[in-house]
């Protein structure tokens, strides 16, 4: 589809590093998929939708040159939005379920905590983030489940890493299912305690995208495409992915370190 | 029944995934041979790394797709990996390579050769970027030079042309390809477009003009394909707006000797190489042919 332009009708400052936009466009996104955001002459980024119907939104954090430019826009303009795209979350079964959310990771998994809420499942949310004030969408998660909080400086919740607290869990509890976001070094972790335990889980994974509908191979992980076969993938297909928690692609198509590519894609 | 061959080379079917699209690595070349494809396409290897343009590159309007990716390519010098592991690719491997002058293309057409790809095909027609192909597939004498040039540099490996239906004179483009040395046609790289968003006020590609492609161009397809046919001797690897059997038998019947499927995979998912087959050998049973090559321009008869 072409990029179909939607007015900005609100803008909420989540952390001091995210905001969410609220889209002046009706759309039926289920948790997990994502919409490529479009700022005429400056280019076109793929964001999870936080947000559906018409509530439908996309969470930004502030990072590199398209953020910034997407941070100058006020209530009232509007962006080029072509989408929702992409596989969610398959939340069908799930009873008694587990989030794992790092960073701006949370903002895939909030729609996805408060449909299971709506289904009464029995969640247990672990929220990590850099620092306290970071800490995305902290409210609403809270009113889904039970949720632990997890900071690097320590400043909220417990110091350390949101996959100790994942560790933890799994040693006392069966989840159907363990949902996680978030950088994909704690993703890796993430799945080696699923396994470990022998709990299935969903990791929505993030590479660099041109067209989003699986023809341009830009975003692929292994024979895998992101924006088509993913963003989420079972754990079942990341078992026998190579290049996850290793390498990715730049813009050239050059496979590089997922290093490399974190550093490129701060620019 | 869909056995053929094309520059000497055997194929299952007469399916070929295009370039540019899923060639970006082996694994993916792999998955669209497991899904049909009776040979796949790497995407455009340059010489040296290249980004390409910004976003939007690609994306769907009314009729079809456009894009303007900018040929990026990790450049031939970073492609062992991918050749090691395309060797498990279960189907010939077509290498399309591009440059932005004739020593380009040979130094690009020498590298690659060296990896034996079942086939090279030369893109003198790419309509993305401000040097590359254009300059070549509009004009005689620059398409035959290259040719000549980069058939040289790949020695026994089949050399397809890639034309572009930009050229007001594609049948004698074609004839001189083949006079220069090209074992094959490949027909039609995109055709020039632009879209622009009215709410924006803008070209949506950041290129602001790209390449259609997908049922909209295929009529154009068609009528080059014709006219290469009746041109020259060598086998044309027609492409152009196919994504159902009947779209492929009409390129073979214009004169098309294997197809190409690009948006195809959009319009219809990776799997798209083993409907188009699924369908061509129903209509041919139905229409009483036996081989598939029985069908290749017979819309001239």
């Amino acid at each position: 589809m072409t990029p179909k332009m939607a007015r900005i009708k609100k803008i909420a400052q989540e952390t001091p590093s995210i905001r969410t936009f609220y889209l002046d466009l009706e759309t039926d996104a289920k948790p997990g998929q994502f919409a490529m955001a479009w700022l005429p002459r400056v280019d076109e980024k793929p964001f999870t939708l936080t947000g559906t119907g018409n509530e439908t939104a996309i969470t930004v954090q502030e990072k590199g040159k398209f953020t910034k430019k997407m941070f100058e826009l006020k209530e009232g303009n509007s962006i080029g939005i072509r989408g929702p795209f992409g596989k969610g979350f398959d939340f069908g079964g799930a009873k008694n379920a587990c989030i794992v959310a790092g960073g701006c990771g949370a903002a895939p998994l909030l729609m996805l905590a408060e449909e299971l809420k709506k289904r009464d499942v029995n969640l247990k949310i672990v929220l990590g983030a850099r620092t306290g004030n970071e800490c995305l969408f902290k409210e609403r998660l809270k009113n889904t489940g039970e949720i632990y909080i997890t900071t690097d400086d320590g400043s909220l919740g417990e110091k350390g890493f949101t996959t100790s607290v994942l560790e933890r869990l799994l040693e006392k509890e069966k989840f159907d299912c363990v949902f996680g976001c978030g950088p994909e070094p704690m993703l890796v972790r993430v799945f080696e305690l699923c396994e470990k335990f022998g709990a299935e889980c969903q990791l929505n994974l993030e590479r660099f995208m041109k067209c989003a509908t699986g023809i341009c191979g830009q975003c692929a992980i292994d024979e895998w495409l992101v924006c088509k076969d993913g963003p989420v993938f079972k754990s079942t297909q990341i078992r026998k992915m190579r290049d996850f928690g290793k390498f990715a692609m730049l813009k050239s198509a050059k496979k590089v370190s997922l290093q490399e590519y974190a550093q490129w894609r701060q620019k | 029944m869909l056995e053929t061959e094309f520059c000497k080379v055997k194929l299952g079917n007469p399916t070929v995934l295009a370039s540019g699209i899923l060639g970006t690595s082996a694994e993916l070349l792999i998955r669209a041979a497991e899904n049909g494809a009776g040979a796949v396409t790497i995407k455009s290897i340059g010489p040296r790394e290249r980004e390409g343009h910004n976003n939007p590159t690609i994306f769907e309007w009314e009729h079809g797709l456009i894009n303007a990716v900018g040929l990026s390519s990790e450049g031939y010098k970073e492609m062992e990996d991918v050749w090691e592991a395309l060797k498990k690719c279960p189907v010939p491997v077509i290498a399309s390579i591009y440059g932005a002058n004739v020593q380009e293309f040979i130094e690009v057409a020498e590298n690659v050769a060296k990896q034996k790809p079942a086939i090279v095909e030369a893109n003198i027609s790419c309509p993305n970027s401000e040097k590359h192909g254009q300059v070549f597939g509009c004009n005689i004498d620059a398409s035959a030079e290259v040719i000549s040039a980069v058939k040289k540099a790949v020695g026994e490996i089949p050399l397809i042309a890639k034309l572009t239906p930009q050229a007001p004179n594609i049948a004698e483009i074609a004839k001189a390809c083949e006079a220069a040395g090209a074992d094959a046609i490949c027909a039609i790289n995109t055709v020039a477009g632009m879209v622009i968003n009215i709410e924006a006020r803008k070209p949506v590609l950041h290129f602001k003009k790209g390449g259609l492609s997908g049922p909209a161009v295929k009529p154009v397809a068609v009528k080059c394909i014709w006219e290469i046919y009746e041109a020259v001797k060598i086998p044309i690897l027609g492409v152009g707006g196919v994504s159902s059997g009947r779209d492929a038998i009409e390129l073979m019947q214009a004169g098309a000797s294997a197809i190409g499927i690009g948006s195809g995979v959009h319009f219809k998912g990776i799997d798209v190489f083993k409907k188009v087959c699924s369908e061509m050998e129903e209509w041919m049973n139905e229409n009483g042919f036996a081989n598939v090559k029985e069908l290749v321009g017979i819309a001239h008869e």
